[in-house]
């Protein structure tokens, strides 16, 4: 498929013809083929899943777990299971939450100082228990300094958590080597995959984590739906998150028994249509195949940071050798808010502020920036487009 | 919408170089504003005397230019006004931003009048209202001796 067609197959831009849209990290737009099958899943095939004995609801059941199935096979989870929740930050709450059981005072908790606070304020909670949380430090250029993870890493350690892409500077974690250092000390890892899926080859098999937290709505497919994926070993160990109906076995007076699988952790009315049209956007990401997006959102990472750099006055959040389809920039002496105001007259839309990183900003000694990210049907045009505008605000603002 | 009217060579002056910036001296009301959206952060200082009128008054935080801008010219303005007047002043930049209503000469210095009207362009870019509305929030609360920090994405 060309660049073009790839374009055509999303709505958004017949409706919005001159928007330029460099927030896919914020949220990807949605093809065509998601918004039809929530539709006809909606007009014609919708019932509640897992409840009903008649036809109807079978079919809808049946399409729910075909998607669980195809997002498994996706990420190569076989040694796993997907669990649906409502998005990445109920992911990772679901793990911090369950596993908060196995803490107890004076263990500790390693993240990075990269974390979106979705991976920082449900392990935050646990401070109550009184367990401490280390951070990986961040290096000058936005790295995590790998180098520390011997030391911080101790007898006390009992799980790590780490961001896989920086939704900030765009960094692609060490993750592998976090993993092997963790299986040496038999320390479970659990990872924020929420700007990795769907712009990096995922292959959990290969990664071997305990537990993947990702995004439905990061991935063209609809908002309202997260995604877990856990070692097989922890469903059984962990407790429920959310009580309800759908993950009990049996209740009576006393006593309850819960659901096995990941039924004991999809508690109430899931997004039935919203998942089922998930894995239109999964097949959509697998027809154009991994290895041609990266391919194609490197390059235009690559083009706008070398377009941008010349450009006076012009300041990177970070320089990572590893970069994926994102990164981030100041225009010295000009707040990213009125940045994005700009940007916005000339219908670009990209995110401005912090990102939900307060830590790595402080850590950069800035307290905003402008995020530029890239998915599938971005073009140069679009980066030439931004270069103008950053031009233009320059002009606005008096600068050189 | 003209960006020019959003930024006009007045705000971008205020917005770099504000004016009663840090703590003024014999500050006896003091309130915090937040925008936990945005960062935007500012702590309003003022001394009002014994006859209600506003002394001396300052600012300190960080923003957008509309946000330190907006700061700095409700400074110049306010300083010298009595409470009273003050209350009306807020209340009349409410409606200018949020209802694009004209302020009134009536209690304004030419200049005055000029800058404080400056700010109405806001109003046509939703999106900044509440750059702009932070600094008078805190200053109402400052006037009513508010000790928890207002939160503008709560109040607008």
């Amino acid at each position: 498929m060309s660049l073009k067609e790839i374009k055509s197959k999303f709505p958004i831009f017949k409706s919005n013809k001159k928007l330029i849209y460099l927030d896919t990290a914020n949220s990807a737009q949605k093809p065509k083929v998601v918004a039809d099958v929530m539709d006809d899943f909606y007009r014609n095939k919708y019932s509640n899943i897992g409840r009903g004995v008649y036809s109807l609801a079978g079919i809808a059941t049946e399409a729910y777990e075909q998607s669980r199935l195809t997002i498994k096979k996706f990420v190569n989870g076989i040694e796993g299971e997907i669990i649906f929740t409502k998005n990445s930050t109920e992911s990772i709450n679901l793990v911090a939450n369950c596993f908060s059981k196995f803490l107890k005072e004076g263990d500790e908790i390693l993240l990075s100082e990269a974390e979106h606070h979705s991976n920082y304020v449900p392990w935050h909670f646990l401070r109550k228990n009184k367990v401490n949380i280390k951070f990986i430090p961040l290096n000058a250029d936005g790295e995590l300094d790998i180098n520390k993870i011997n030391s911080l890493v101790t007898n006390k350690t009992k799980i790590i958590s780490i961001i896989h892409i920086s939704n900030v500077t765009g960094h692609t974690s060490p993750i592998k080597k976090i993993i092997e250092v963790a299986k040496l000390k038999k320390i479970p890892v659990c990872i924020d995959g929420t700007q990795g899926v769907g712009h990096v080859n995922v292959n959990l098999k290969e990664l071997d984590c305990d537990f993947y937290a990702f995004s439905s709505h990061k991935m063209y497919g609809p908002a309202g739906v997260g995604l877990l994926y856990m070692k097989n070993k922890w469903l059984d160990q962990f407790d429920p998150f959310l009580g309800g109906g759908g993950m009990i076995q049996n209740v009576d007076l006393k006593n309850i028994t819960y659901a096995s699988g990941v039924s004991k952790f999809e508690a109430g009315t899931m997004p039935s249509a919203e998942v089922v049209a998930l894995k239109e956007a999964v097949q959509f990401i697998d027809q154009l195949k991994i290895k041609n997006i990266i391919n194609h959102e490197q390059n235009l990472t690559n083009y706008a940071l070398d377009k941008l750099s010349k450009i006076n006055n012009i300041e990177f959040v970070g320089t990572p050798s590893l970069k994926s389809s994102l990164f981030s920039f100041n225009i010295k002496g000009i707040h990213s808010h009125d940045v994005s105001t700009v940007f916005d007259q000339d219908h670009i839309a990209v995110r401005a502020g912090h990102h939900c990183c307060q830590i790595l900003h402080k850590k950069m000694n800035i307290v905003s920036s402008i995020r530029v990210s890239f998915g599938i049907y971005n073009n140069q045009q679009d980066v030439d487009a931004l270069c103008d505008s950053v031009k233009k605000c320059k002009k606005l603002f008096k600068l050189n | 919408m003209d960006l020019k009217e959003l930024y006009q060579d007045l705000i971008l002056d205020h917005g770099k170089k504000p004016r009663n910036f840090g703590k003024c001296n014999s500050a006896n009301h003091d309130a915090k504003g937040h925008n936990p959206l945005c960062g935007d952060n500012i702590h309003v200082y003022l001394n009002l005397d014994n006859n209600k009128k506003v002394k001396d008054i300052s600012f300190e935080g960080s923003g957008c230019a509309i946000s330190v801008a907006s700061s700095s010219i409700m400074t110049e303005i306010v300083k010298g006004k009595s409470e009273k007047e003050s209350r009306e002043l807020l209340n009349s930049f409410f409606k200018m931003i949020k209802e694009g209503d004209e302020i009134k000469k009536v209690g304004l210095t030419e200049d005055e009048h000029i800058k404080f009207s400056s700010l109405a362009g806001v109003g046509r870019f939703p999106m900044r209202v509440k750059c702009a509305t932070l600094s008078w929030h805190t200053l109402r609360a400052a006037l009513d001796n508010e000790k928890k920090p207002i939160n503008s994405e709560i109040i607008d």
